[in-house]
């Protein structure tokens, strides 16, 4: 029997949530992708089953939209009776290129808000039932080094991972009494899209694959001494073969 | 509304809620403030609550004919299936009882969902030909993100406006099973939760797909509840046995809570097995309750079915006095009024 939590991951369909969706497949836990749209989903749980995966389900969604984070939630515990962990990484740039924070419209600042913070709070909040009583479990905000230096031109992007990070706190200080372990964790520039998207002239050999980033994320959730509840972490201080590198 | 009871007119929260306290052991009843629960419950009893997340489970839908009609899920699908009721056109603000009928539908008519896709119709119920157990075209969770997509809540005609899918969920509801919402929940937020586990008061969870309050068919109304689906955790009964043994009081959030305990209990030769099951148990004048000595629930007028699983946890002189206080102090019922709290009574410590 499969003793491990199901996961959910958000913006599964490619980048980090793509490589998490599958070393969590890989590891046992039946895992939940989700993502806006549905063909680039199935072909990841395409993949998860071809490798032997059993429990692997799309759930179309944007976390940009305020109502979808009911029904992502309820598909997700429809389908694999209740999520353990939890892991946002559904992230949104804003418009491309990413404008200075004088150029960036308020409207703009406002939809990277809704995608990066306000939808990770309404999903948690959509899924705490099977969390928080008495359950436990684990939650893992996806944050960036933006939310900590203040980089020209990275100002909404930097803005909603800055107060994604303290939203991981806070529930991590409400929610510690009730078993649950929440995370913030700086995956470190990787070779995504998104990566791609942000910094079009990147040296793309000098960033992190995804894969490796993924099974630094999984040694870190191993290690409970060293990723306790509340903290922000960087990805890049656990080895991807699971022993702590710090 | 007739007596001297009124509906809460719109959602709200638990700091507006009052609550009705009746302790049969001290043989009293007194009003106090939904916010101080957590007071009334001490170290070692156990709150068992229903995590049901509360679907959008009405859906504008057009017959054969071309007739628009609503659809309300009776129950959400698994083992039972989809059984759903159609109403005729109208929308909330007209009681169910008022609208027009709906189109007769047999075996194998199709529905059009606002999709653009069709359900078919596999079985008529034997309760009521408006009972309908249908074929969505599309696995559970498909169907829920139909729901979600095109649906919404089940609408009540005594509200002053919309009810959107946020008003209708419970703190800590999750699985979506249930087509009300289970609002005996309500003065359970997570700072009252967060109160009860500091006072060392244990909660436990179960699952129970409350059903519909109303399906505009009269004959059918009659036989509300209909059989609903639960789920028992194994963590949930062996928290009630230890309660049990231990003498600890057990209180049930919720008449679906009730259900599925008794209802449970009632199959298994008075003992709780844990899993999933269906009940069709009804609860009524001079049923014992068994399995919890307390209930938290809404305030319910006298000569409800609600109002029967109250009577079940206390004398009933001692409940009459509760309700004649209510009334004069008005207190508001349904789904969005005050609430009921049923103190349990100490067990004989087994063993």
């Amino acid at each position: 029997m499969n003793d491990r939590p199901a996961a959910l991951v958000t913006g599964a369909s490619r980048g980090l949530g793509q490589a998490l969706a599958l070393r969590l497949a890989e590891r046992g836990h039946p895992v939940v992708l989700v993502a806006r749209a549905d063909e680039p989903l199935q072909d990841v749980v395409t993949r998860i089953r071809a490798r032997g995966g059993r429990l692997a389900h799309a759930v179309v969604g944007d976390l940009g939209r305020p109502d979808d984070a009911r029904s992502i939630a309820a598909q997700a515990t429809a389908l694999v009776g209740r999520v353990g962990l939890l892991v946002h990484n559904a992230s949104s740039l804003g418009p491309l290129p990413m404008p200075a924070l004088a150029d960036t419209r308020p409207e703009d600042l406002l939809a990277v808000l809704e995608v990066n913070l306000l939808g990770p709070f309404r999903l948690t909040r959509a899924l705490l039932g099977g969390l928080a009583l008495g359950q436990g479990g684990t939650i893992v905000h996806i944050s960036s080094d933006a939310a900590v230096e203040a980089y020209p031109g990275w100002g909404a992007y930097a803005v909603s991972k800055a107060a994604l990070d303290h939203l991981s706190r806070v529930w991590a200080a409400e929610l510690g009494e009730a078993g649950v372990r929440v995370l913030s964790v700086d995956p470190g520039e990787m070779d995504t899209r998104m990566h791609a998207d942000a910094v079009p002239d990147a040296d793309r050999w000098a960033l992190a694959d995804p894969d490796v980033v993924a099974r630094r994320i999984l040694a870190l959730l191993e290690d409970s001494v060293g990723a306790p509840s509340g903290a922000r972490l960087i990805a890049a201080q656990w080895s991807a073969d699971g022993e702590v590198t710090a | 509304m007739s007596g001297p009871w009124t509906a809460a007119d719109g959602p709200r929260g638990v700091a507006q809620q009052r609550l009705l306290v009746v302790d049969p052991t001290a043989e009293m009843a007194f009003e106090t403030r939904a916010r101080a629960l957590p007071e009334l419950l001490r170290a070692r009893d156990l709150v068992v609550v229903n995590d049901a997340a509360t679907l959008p489970a009405s859906l504008r839908v057009c017959t054969g004919s071309g007739r628009m009609h609503e659809l309300r899920v009776a129950t959400p699908g698994g083992p039972t299936g989809w059984w759903v009721v159609l109403l005729g056109e109208g929308d909330w603000r007209t009681p169910t009882e008022r609208r027009p009928l709906p189109e007769m539908l047999d075996v194998d008519d199709a529905i059009a969902l606002p999709d653009g896709t069709h359900a078919h119709v596999l079985e008529r119920s034997p309760r009521s030909p408006r009972l309908l157990r249908i074929d969505w075209g599309r696995d559970d969770a498909r169907v829920l993100a139909l729901l979600f997509g095109h649906g919404r809540p089940i609408q009540y005609s005594y509200l002053k406006g919309d009810l959107r899918i946020e008003d209708v969920q419970t703190a800590f509801g999750v699985r979506p099973w249930a087509v009300e919402m289970p609002s005996a929940s309500r003065p359970l937020d997570w700072a009252a939760l967060r109160a009860l586990r500091g006072r060392g008061v244990e909660l436990a969870t179960l699952t129970h797909a409350a059903g519909l309050s109303a399906t505009g068919d009269d004959a059918l109304d009659a036989q509300l509840p209909l059989p609903e689906r639960y789920d028992l955790p194994a963590r949930t009964v062996a928290a009630i046995e230890r309660a049990h043994a231990g003498g600890a009081r057990v209180l049930a959030v919720g008449t679906t809570v009730v259900r599925a305990l008794e209802g449970n209990a009632a199959t298994h030769g008075g003992r709780l097995r844990s899993g999933e099951g269906t009940t069709a148990l009804v609860i009524g004048p001079g049923f014992v309750p068994r399995i919890a000595s307390g209930l938290l629930s809404g305030v319910h007028e006298p000569g409800t079915s609600h109002h029967a699983v109250v009577r079940a946890f206390a004398p009933a002189a001692l409940l009459e006095a509760a309700h004649q206080h209510a009334a004069l102090r008005g207190f508001l019922v349904h789904e969005f009024g005050d609430a009921t709290l049923v103190l349990p009574r100490e067990r004989a410590r087994l063993g």
